[in-house]
């Protein structure tokens, strides 16, 4: 008779029904960012407290409603470094509760916090680190990249200015080591596409207040006179990762041209702008959830806990081994709004996707570009292809 | 017998150009604003009729007075009088409808409003909201099961087919299906249905009555990355044979033996292909070409493409019937 009663139970579980008896599968996913906000130039671009955060409580959200048919269950434990921790010790402290965590922090302290949990199984979710060393001679087993990396972010943008035949690149560097890692992916993405830097220039960073009360009539004499007697050429592709020049650049050129790269036409995974392939919904979603806009982050950490969300609900598991063989085989793929499918790379654990390229207002393309051909996926187009990956995974 | 080649070959020849008889399709243009009236005998665009911000769903009502068309980003669904081919009136939808469907006897029209995940159940006669059932997140292809039991919707970022009793407005099961599920059909007999999955690019075949996907529809394009294989519109013919697939940026029309569930042909139609209809007499099927602005007409005995019609900007769904 007991044995009837389990055969039943059983046989009613495979079937995805509303009426549950049992408790929900429990998916708790850690949170961890990195401390501080970095100010930016535009007074409309500085990010919230929440930036990153808040997408992955959509997500969360998101995942709870198809979860409620499912019964399963998703939980958000959020952890914010204060300047000085360590970031492996928190991801240690995560790790004993949860075996996802979704990490907003720079590519060291990933590396030591993923290097920290790997013993014991535990997955990273790199949501806001996008160097390539990451997915390179740095990668790990147990590091997914939701974020892209700079070298896809070059290449989805030179993709574009050469298809609008804007090949002659005069670019302006700053002196930080972003910029030179992003200016490092701009060379390489010009000779891939067929562009031309005619003239490199490097914008010291002197320090300084990005807010003054006369700042315009400063910037608007310093930028035609720091841009003057230049060889010809068709746009000014910018490198400046810690907001101290690039949007400055727009409309001050000595020569009157387009500005890419860190201002004018700014390649992003996500804009607060895009509303195609049903992105509105996800947009308004997001807005009445958090009361401001989404921004790149927002969706890199979205998108890192739908994919938990996506693969706990195909294998019907909350088992980390399991969720993590789903998520590199085969079969996983995650729509994020951008046209279709993303998947990940098997050699190296990046989400291959879409660049969308803004302007601030409106997203005025999206690479890879028409015609830039691939023999497996047009997203490889964008950044290290597997022939040229030095990730070598167990 | 050159004789007789010849007369059958100006028979075929007449049976590919002449009338439809008279049937008329109304197509929603999501980008202009406007649906194009599509006479089926002249094969050309007889009237533009503006409508509301981002026409998207549309129907003709089952008794043929209204075509119904849901204006999303108006928050509302516009009753086109096809008398006077102009808007008459309009039903009270909740927030961004995009797709419904209507019960049988042409009462009750279900709802699906994207950007609050329910759906919205709507008397017609009465143009009156009477009630709501929540979904999955944004809720999008509708469908009716053919003895009006069973209500499909599919919820697109939650990746499920939900069954909901009519009667009790209650969700009794939700199969899940892969990535973006867009579109679901019905067969005539209620034996199947066929849910199409836009990211997952594949068209999952559902028993109705156990509530499992027993097959999936795959499809594989020589020269085209599986990205570009976007399956949404379906059609299936009353004999049950014989399904078409649209497949978005694959620019195709997959023709699909419905008893073995594989692809048979590719016909080859507009950019960006989307939602589709027959003629009543199904000699015909309507598909609407996205990014290319026109409608492709496909022959369906024959199986081919004979006419393509210029509409509005980003056609979108589209109704025929009886004029």
């Amino acid at each position: 008779m007991i044995r009837l009663i389990v055969g039943v139970v059983v046989g009613l579980s495979v079937l995805v029904t509303t009426a549950f008896a049992a408790d929900p599968v429990e998916i708790g996913i850690g949170y961890i960012n990195r401390a501080g906000v970095k100010p930016t130039l535009s007074l409309v671009e500085q990010p919230a407290a929440n930036d990153g955060v808040a997408g992955a409580r959509l997500a969360i959200e998101d995942n709870n409603t198809t979860g409620k048919f499912l019964n399963q269950h998703f939980t958000l434990d959020e952890l914010r470094l204060r300047p000085g921790d360590d970031a492996a010790k928190a991801a240690v402290a995560l790790a004993d509760r949860h075996d996802f965590i979704i990490a907003d922090l720079p590519a060291d302290a990933l590396l030591k916090a993923a290097d920290a949990v790997r013993d014991r199984g535990t997955v990273l979710l790199n949501a806001g680190a996008i160097d390539d060393r990451l997915r390179e001679e740095d990668c790990r087993a147990n590091v997914i990249h939701a974020a892209p990396t700079r070298s896809m972010l070059a290449d989805g943008l030179a993709q574009y200015l050469v298809w609008k035949q804007w090949k002659r690149w005069m670019m302006v560097v700053g002196s930080r080591e972003e910029d030179k890692l992003y200016a490092e992916a701009l060379r390489r993405a010009a000779t891939r596409f067929g562009a031309k830097i005619v003239q490199e220039r490097i914008f010291e960073d002197t320090g300084g207040a990005r807010r003054t009360d006369s700042g315009v009539t400063l910037i608007q004499r310093q930028m035609p006179v720091f841009t003057q007697q230049a060889p010809a050429y068709d746009v000014l592709v910018t490198a400046d990762e810690n907001e101290v020049f690039a949007s400055y650049l727009p409309y001050r050129t000595w020569d009157p041209r387009p500005v890419a790269g860190s201002a004018g036409l700014v390649p992003k995974s996500w804009d607060a702008a895009q509303d195609q392939w049903g992105a509105v919904q996800m947009q308004n979603r997001f807005l009445k959830l958090n009361s401001r806009r989404m921004t790149a982050l927002d969706m890199q950490a979205w998108t890192a806990a739908r994919m938990i969300g996506e693969a706990v609900s195909r294998v019907n598991s909350s088992d980390h081994k399991t969720v993590l063989d789903f998520l590199k085989g085969p079969d996983f793929s995650i729509a994020a709004f951008k046209g279709q499918r993303l998947t990940l790379r098997a050699w190296n654990l990046q989400l291959r996707q879409p660049i969308l390229l803004v302007d601030g207002r409106m997203v005025v393309s999206v690479s890879p570009q028409e015609g830039f051909l691939h023999q497996v996926s047009e997203l490889d187009t964008l950044g290290v292809d597997r022939p040229e990956s030095r990730c070598k995974l167990p | 017998m050159w004789r007789h080649c010849l007369v059958s070959g100006i028979a075929v020849w007449l049976a590919g150009t002449l009338p439809a008889g008279a049937f008329i399709a109304y197509v929603s243009n999501e980008k202009s604003n406007t649906i194009s009236v599509i006479d089926t005998d002249k094969w050309a665009v007889i009237k533009t009729i503006k409508v509301g911000q981002r026409p998207r769903g549309i129907e003709f009502t089952r008794d043929g007075k209204f075509v119904l068309v849901a204006v999303g980003d108006d928050d509302t669904i516009q009753m086109i009088d096809t008398a006077t081919q102009e808007v008459a009136d309009t039903l009270p939808s909740g927030p961004d409808p995009e797709l419904f469907v209507q019960d049988e006897a042409g009462k009750i029209l279900y709802v699906a409003n994207e950007n609050d995940n329910t759906v919205t159940i709507v008397d017609i006669e009465k143009r009156a909201r009477v009630g709501d059932v929540q979904v999955g997140v944004e809720p999008e292809g509708m469908a009716i099961s053919p003895d009006g039991r069973f209500l499909i919707n599919t919820s697109e970022t939650t990746n499920m087919a939900h069954f909901i009793d009519t009667a009790a407005r209650q969700i009794v099961a939700s199969v899940l299906v892969d990535a973006r599920p867009r579109f679901a059909q019905f067969k005539r007999d209620g034996s199947e249905l066929w849910v199409s999955s836009e990211i997952g690019g594949t068209v999952a075949i559902i028993d109705p009555a156990k509530h499992t996907v027993t097959t999936k529809i795959t499809f594989d394009i020589p020269g085209l990355r599986k990205e570009a294989i976007q399956p949404v519109g379906i059609n299936i013919t009353a004999d049950g044979k014989t399904g078409f697939v649209a497949l978005g940026p694959a620019n195709r029309v997959a023709v699909v033996d419905a008893a073995s569930h594989r692809v048979t042909k590719y016909l080859l139609v507009g950019q960006r292909v989307w939602h589709m209809a027959f003629t009543p007499d199904e000699k015909f099927l309507l598909v609407t070409n996205g990014v290319s602005n026109d409608v492709s007409v496909i022959d369906v005995a024959a199986l081919k493409v004979i006419k393509t019609i210029q509409v509005g900007e980003l056609p979108w769904g589209i109704t025929i019937a009886k004029q």
